[in-house]
């Protein structure tokens, strides 16, 4: 049921095999940093060496970028089924490839919803139809996302589900996320929490503080998060169940990781490419493409958060891409909905601020992007590169400083809040399955 | 009208933030001016005529929208009042339509008034005509603070040193907030007071004095601003009753003995008469609450001069 479906699903450069010739290979899992040329054929890579011979493949010169395992989302938004003016399967797969992301992960709160066993094959089959990224669907943690029963987690597993999430809600009940952690241990899937205690949240707008006060927004504190980190950490500690934290965006929660991580306590989290780079003060303005959840956070917060990015005690930066039409951000702030739109700004966003600025090495920021990502899902099939292996990969350009445009997106969404940005660090050619899905910025699919 | 925006270099007037102390100078000085066409007795001068003026209202108001329809007429503007919940607004037109709307019909400048914060702004990226911000949600008032800073500056003169006292709901008040950056701007020390839960964070980052203790706030004070409490927050958990917040949070006749001998007492309306303040001061001799009505239509027709009028003001 997990099994790669796009190797030369439509065609391209599957057949006769690719050569990526003279590119530095960074694999986090081997720590493998060589310059090395790679070939790839009937979806796999055949060998990773030194001057290698092209054996009739096409050969690309990647020399100077760098050669990466193709880049994992675990927190995507793809809309459909239900919310296609926004975004589809294809479009979103579109925006998957243009960003380097080889896997992505789409969330369950569609209409229908993830909570039934046919949302799950409807969007295995539709991601595997375009053959431009592997889509692997998360199901609900709770029917209807309500929060009161646990859904049916066998069978969403069984139809494909690679996690478990009420995402854009959290499970409010302690009771209920302890038994999810709990029954979902037989399937070795992740449960995936949206931390926020909606009481303190109390209908607040961006996060609380000088910003908060100074737009009169309604302030949303830092602790609303924290506290159901801090819950769903000690949950994870009783259970022993796969617990991952969605989005980080507060100081409070990474303390509250570190006293995880010192206790023993098995848990993982992820970061995003805005709560890494933007601060509440880029609400000023009211611009909505900054109103997202949870909001964009002190610089204390931003700084926190990264540390913890670079250090290793989050292990993955996921998108939250979540795409939305004009009708639903063009408008007064307190009317817009939540959400950014991320995967195709992802890796450059993050490379410039992490690498280019901070200093972290390529190894581990690739590594949050993979392998990270990966551990979360269980599977030692991909976020990895190696002969023999998926042939999953990107080529990174770390030199390439590119303006962001939102007008040439290949998601629907429109709500970009790094419209008119330079970042530096751009994905340049992904190959999904064996097979070229984007070169130079360009996706190459023909419907 | 193009870029050409006159004296006052921006195109919309959204927050106190905005304006430099020449500038609320200059609009001060403008309504001082403008204030005696009110005293006379045909109440009309030709200076905007051929200039339309649009007041886009999504939330009740009495004396705002008045007040700006007032100061428009006395200018002999034409002045539309658009009263949101009477148009296609409540049939689910979009802010952006009925600005676009609105804009092809050639206004020259919309007042919006809105429970929303940042919708003025908003507003005013999407539409060419000038907007002023008659009030958005929590966040600003500039014609209240102006007003306000009129009306105190006439009292006491030069605003700088005074003590200014701002009490209540400062977490929901959009008079707070431009009040503290205009008297700041001024040169005045605003304070700040109210019960914990209904201060937000950051005020002092802002430059405002905290306090929770009343008396200490109206202490030797030049001014006492009062902000209207809302029965709600009360039902909201802010407060525990009416009663307690009056006795902690009212201006009564001992508080008001605590500040300067001829400390103003303000307020910008409508009071809850026997809950922020009690009936005998608002109509005390130190209360100039009526006079803020006054001034604010002066206030309002200085800005629409210096706005709406030929090249900014400079012309006419």
């Amino acid at each position: 049921m997990t099994e790669a479906v796009n190797g030369g699903a439509a065609g391209g450069a599957g057949s006769e095999g690719i050569l990526l010739k003279g590119g530095l290979v960074l694999d986090p899992a081997s720590q493998t940093e060589q310059v090395m040329d790679v070939r790839i054929a009937e979806g796999v890579v055949q060998e990773m060496g030194v001057g290698l011979d092209a054996a009739g493949a096409r050969v690309v010169d990647v020399s100077g970028k760098i050669v990466a395992p193709g880049l994992i989302d675990l927190h995507v938004h793809l809309r459909e089924p239900g919310g296609e003016v926004h975004e589809t399967v294809q479009t979103g797969s579109m925006a998957a490839a243009a960003g380097g992301f080889t896997t992505i992960c789409a969330m369950p709160n569609t209409s229908p919803r993830g909570d039934d066993p046919t949302v799950m094959e409807y969007i295995l089959r539709k991601g595997a139809g375009f053959g431009l990224t592997e889509v692997l669907p998360i199901g609900t943690v709770s029917k209807q996302s309500e929060g009161k029963e646990i859904s049916e987690i066998g069978l969403l597993y069984q139809a494909g589900a690679c996690a478990i999430s009420d995402d854009g809600n959290p499970v409010v009940s302690g009771l209920v996320l302890r038994r999810a952690l709990e029954y979902a241990k037989p399937f070795g899937i992740p449960v995936i929490d949206h931390c926020e205690d909606p009481d303190l949240k109390d209908g607040g707008l961006m996060h609380e503080g000088y910003w908060s006060t100074r737009l009169g927004l309604k302030g949303i504190p830092a602790e609303s998060e924290a506290v159901a980190v801090a819950r769903d950490i000690l949950l994870a500690g009783l259970t022993r169940g796969k617990m991952h934290l969605a989005h980080i965006s507060a100081r409070q929660s990474v303390e509250l990781l570190r006293f995880a991580a010192e206790s023993g306590i098995p848990v993982t989290a992820e970061a995003t490419p805005h709560h890494l780079t933007l601060t509440d003060a880029d609400v000023q303005g009211y611009h909505t493409s900054f109103k997202v959840s949870p909001p964009l956070r002190g610089e204390e917060h931003r700084r926190a958060v990264l540390e913890a990015v670079k250090s290793g005690l989050i292990t993955c930066i996921a998108t939250d891409h979540a795409p939305w039409d004009a009708e639903n951000k063009d408008c007064e702030f307190e009317n817009a909905s939540n959400g950014i739109s991320g995967l195709e700004t992802a890796l450059a966003v993050v490379w410039d601020a992490l690498v280019v600025r901070e200093k972290m090495r390529p190894m581990d920021l690739i590594a949050r992007m993979t392998l990270g990502p990966a551990e979360v899902l269980g599977r030692k099939d991909r976020g990895r590169l190696r002969a023999g292996g998926r042939a999953d990969l990107v080529v990174i350009d770390p030199e390439l400083s590119k303006r962001v445009d939102r007008g040439t997106l290949y998601t629907k969404g429109r709500n970009c809040p790094y419209h008119g940005r330079v970042y530096q660090g751009w994905p340049v050619l992904t190959v999904a399955g064996g097979r070229m899905t984007m070169r130079d910025g360009k996706v190459m699919y023909e419907g | 009208m193009g870029s050409d925006y006159g004296k006052l270099d921006f195109k919309d007037l959204i927050s106190m933030e905005q304006l430099d102390a020449g500038q609320i100078d200059l609009i001060l000085q403008n309504a001082a001016e403008l204030k005696r066409v009110l005293e006379r007795d045909i109440k009309k001068v030709p200076t905007l005529r051929g200039r339309t003026v649009l007041n886009l209202f999504y939330e009740n108001s009495t004396r705002t929208r008045t007040s700006f329809e007032l100061a428009g007429k006395y200018m002999s503007a034409d002045v539309v009042n658009i009263n949101a919940a009477a148009s296609s607004v409540s049939k689910g037109e979009s802010l952006r339509d009925t600005g676009q709307t609105l804009n092809r019909m050639a206004a020259d400048l919309i007042v919006i008034r809105h429970p929303m914060s940042g919708a003025p702004a908003y507003l005013g990226r999407t539409v060419s005509a000038r907007v002023i911000n008659g009030g958005d949600g929590l966040h600003q008032h500039p014609t209240q603070s102006l007003l306000d800073l009129y009306t105190a500056r006439d009292k006491l003169g030069d605003l700088k040193g005074m003590k200014v006292a701002i009490v209540g709901d400062v977490l929901h008040s959009r008079v707070a907030r431009s009040n503290l950056s205009g008297f700041r701007t001024m040169g005045a020390e605003v304070w700040l007071c109210g019960p914990p839960t209904l201060m937000p964070p950051g005020l002092e980052d802002m430059g405002a004095k905290i306090t929770w203790d009343m008396d200490e706030a109206v202490r030797n004070a030049q001014a006492v601003m009062m902000l209207r409490i809302q029965r709600e927050r009360q039902a909201s958990g802010l407060f525990p009753s009416i009663r307690e917040y009056s006795q902690r949070y009212g201006l009564n006749a001992r508080r008001l003995k605590l500040a300067d001998s001829g400390c103003l007492v303000m307020h910008p309306g409508p009071m809850n008469r026997g809950v922020e303040i009690s009936g005998e001061i608002a109509d005390g001799v130190q209360s100039v609450i009526e006079e803020q009505v006054t001034n604010g239509v002066a206030v309002r027709m200085a800005l629409l001069y210096l706005m709406a009028g030929r090249k900014g003001g400079d012309g006419e």
